[in-house]
């Protein structure tokens, strides 16, 4: 090969209009070096995929204007729990106005904006690009590929209502709160914050796997857990003005939101959000444990069997 | 390099790949097919991507259907799509696809940057890749497939969408990639006519099945041909039908141009030959056996040209001599 094959730098935008290039003001390559250095495989990728995953769902690693609504939304639920902490300290109330998991159920339509921007984001644009068959000829697997992506999107949303509870919590300490009933609160509150995280981040990740479209993802992720979460709720309040207190729990395993609810009041020592503050039988605690596990199988599951399809 | 062995993929309706055996070597090879012969069916199989239907495939010595992780490591792949997000820069993709194919961060950023010096890409490369140019798109899909350093890369249809200048661009580049490089190619076009500037092997393929396997130079002999085109006369109503029967008098094999394709100017009174032969004398004979036929059979002699097979035509010869 001449030398002159050798492309030149394109001063103007367009790439394809190259006649003037040859000729003078080539700049010659140095020769092709080959890379000798290790090839770190399957788990090194997945780990890199998820970091970078992660970052992105916050905005960072993109333009500025990508991270305005994540960090909005990061300051909106974090700012009330440093107010909330801060009467205390200045009432010198002997315990927190809000439990921790309950801080987090309360702060859930924030945390549904943030889900529904950031799942499509961290999934539904590869799809749309076409950019997951690039992945595919690399060394790793849709299993790969899949388990980055929850783990950075379900590590997304916990980080997202675990500093919350952690910002509550070292203000209950310094505020001089009980040491032991604020840490075994706020420990119920970070367990909450992962079941929680890995619950939304299974369903919305399904979600936005669905659609190359990412307005698409959005609505149909506030959707499917906002609508099921308002009409459990309705049929609970009209179980209990009928007088089927009975029914009340069992309605609270329709959606993710009563679900999560169930759990905290029975498990995690926090407070009910069900009518008349009702908290779960012993059988239903158990029933509640089970189907949010089997949800969350269930909706990874339908991931991964997405991409033996999508993607290629 | 790729060893395919009696490879076959159906679908539910269509046989994308029917029983294909062909082996590849090393240097640049030419995959030609029209549309749906089952290109870029035959890459997804090559990476481990898609399973056959029945057949085996081996690409640098390891199974397709067992060791698809290991081939992928050491084998690039250029989709035919669109594949690159637009909101991040040429750079920041390219080294993220250097680290998922599993090279560590430093080692990404430097292959990144001489890669994309490689292919042509400068300042542009902290830009945004929505606002590049077609050329400079294909210029960063060839870039990620490149970055590891692979001993083979699959590029699917590199040409597409290009302006001619961008073309024999992509082309140069391509041949660089083994020149220079040292890493195998195999490349696939519906154009027979550009791969025979850049590859040193081709193989046809047309309907799933192998057309042709043979090195370029072979090829472009096989394929060159003499387009006669004839007048009638009040004698020889049908000047073509008459002049074709002569020839194959002569000991020559004329044939219909082909139907498929483009319509050639006149081609109802085109007659086309094979020029075969090993050497320019050959040619020369055969011309000489055409213009003295022409002129005994009193006929009108309206051209007589040297032209190109195009790829219709291999297709169509193929089906003829099935028939036969
Ligand atoms: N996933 C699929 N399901 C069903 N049929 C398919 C699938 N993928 C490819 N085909 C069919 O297999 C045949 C070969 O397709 P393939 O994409 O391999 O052709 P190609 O040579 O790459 O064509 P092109 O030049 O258009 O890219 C076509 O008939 C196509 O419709
Ligand atoms: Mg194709």
């Amino acid at each position: 090969m001449s030398p002159d094959q050798t492309p030149a730098p394109q001063a103007t935008a367009s790439g394809g209009a190259a006649t003037a290039e040859r000729g003078q003001n080539v700049i010659h390559n140095i020769g092709y070096r080959g890379y000798e250095g290790p090839r770190l495989g399957r788990s090194y990728a997945r780990r890199a995929l998820f970091s970078q995953s992660l970052r992105g769902t916050y905005g960072l690693g993109r333009s500025a204007k990508s991270k305005v609504l994540p960090l909005l939304l990061f300051a909106a639920v974090c700012i009330p729990a440093a107010i909330l902490v801060a009467v205390a300290a200045l009432t010198k109330a002997k315990e927190l106005q809000v439990g921790y998991a309950e801080y987090v159920l309360l702060m859930q339509p924030l945390l549904g904006i943030y889900l529904a921007a950031a799942a499509p984001q961290a999934i539904s644009m590869d799809l749309r690009f076409k950019t997951t068959p690039l992945y595919f000829s690399r060394p790793m697997e849709r299993s790969d590929y899949v388990a980055a992506k929850y783990a950075a999107l379900s590590a997304a949303l916990f980080l997202f209502t675990a500093v919350p509870v952690l910002i509550m919590y070292i203000g209950a300490l310094l505020a001089k709160l009980d040491f032991g009933d604020q840490t075994e609160g706020a420990v119920q509150g970070l367990v909450f914050c992962a079941l929680f995280a890995l619950l939304h981040a299974a369903i919305a990740a399904w979600i936005a796997a669905l659609t190359p479209r990412r307005g698409f993802g959005v609505a149909a992720i506030i959707v499917a857990i906002t609508v099921p979460y308002f009409l459990v709720s309705a049929l609970q309040g009209i179980a209990w003005t009928s007088d089927n207190n009975g029914a009340i729990g069992w309605l609270g395993l329709g959606s993710p939101g009563t679900l999560l609810d169930g759990v905290q009041s029975r498990f995690l020592g926090g407070r009910s959000g069900f009518p008349d503050e009702q908290t779960l039988t012993g059988a239903q605690g158990a029933v509640y444990l089970v189907v949010l596990a089997a949800l969350i199988v269930c909706f990874c599951t339908l991931l991964l069997r997405r991409y033996r399809k999508a993607g290629l | 390099m790729i060893a395919i062995e009696s490879l076959s993929k159906r679908f539910p309706r269509v046989t994308a790949l029917d029983r294909l055996t062909v082996g590849i070597e090393p240097g640049v090879t030419g995959l030609v097919g029209a549309n749906g012969a089952g290109k870029s069916t035959l890459i997804k199989i090559l990476l481990g991507l898609s399973p056959a239907t029945e057949g085996t495939a081996s690409v640098l010595g390891m199974d397709v259907a067992t060791q698809g992780g290991a081939i992928r490591e050491r084998v690039g792949y250029m989709p035919e799509h669109d594949c690159l997000p637009p909101d991040v820069s040429a750079t920041e993709f390219v080294v993220h696809m250097a680290r998922m194919s599993g090279l560590p961060a430093t080692a990404a950023r430097e292959r990144t940057a001489d890669t994309l010096r490689h292919v042509g890409l400068y300042e542009e490369r902290y830009r945004p890749m929505g606002g590049y140019s077609t050329g400079m798109k294909q210029r960063v899909k060839l870039a990620q497939a490149l970055v590891h350093d692979p001993r083979l890369v699959l590029l699917d249809e590199p040409t597409n969408g290009l302006d001619p200048v961008g073309r024999d661009e992509m082309l140069g580049l391509i041949r660089r990639v083994h020149t220079d490089f040292g890493i195998s190619v195999l490349v696939t076009s519906h154009l027979l006519g550009e791969l025979e500037r850049t590859s040193d092997h081709i193989v046809v393929i047309d309907g799933g099945r192998l057309l042709r396997s043979s090195s370029t130079a072979d090829f472009t002999q096989r394929t060159a041909v003499l387009a006669v085109e004839v007048t009638d006369t009040d004698e020889h109503p049908d000047g073509t039908a008459v002049l074709r029967a002569a020839l194959r008098q002569g000991g020559l094999d004329p044939h219909e141009p082909a139907s498929g394709g483009a319509p050639a100017p006149g081609a109802g009174h085109v007659v086309m030959l094979d020029i075969g032969g090993e050497s320019g004398d050959a040619d020369e004979s055969v011309l000489d056996t055409v213009r003295d036929t022409v002129a005994e059979l009193g006929l009108g002699l309206v051209r007589m040209e040297r032209r190109r097979h195009q790829i219709s035509e291999v297709f169509t010869e193929r089906s003829t001599g099935d028939v036969a």
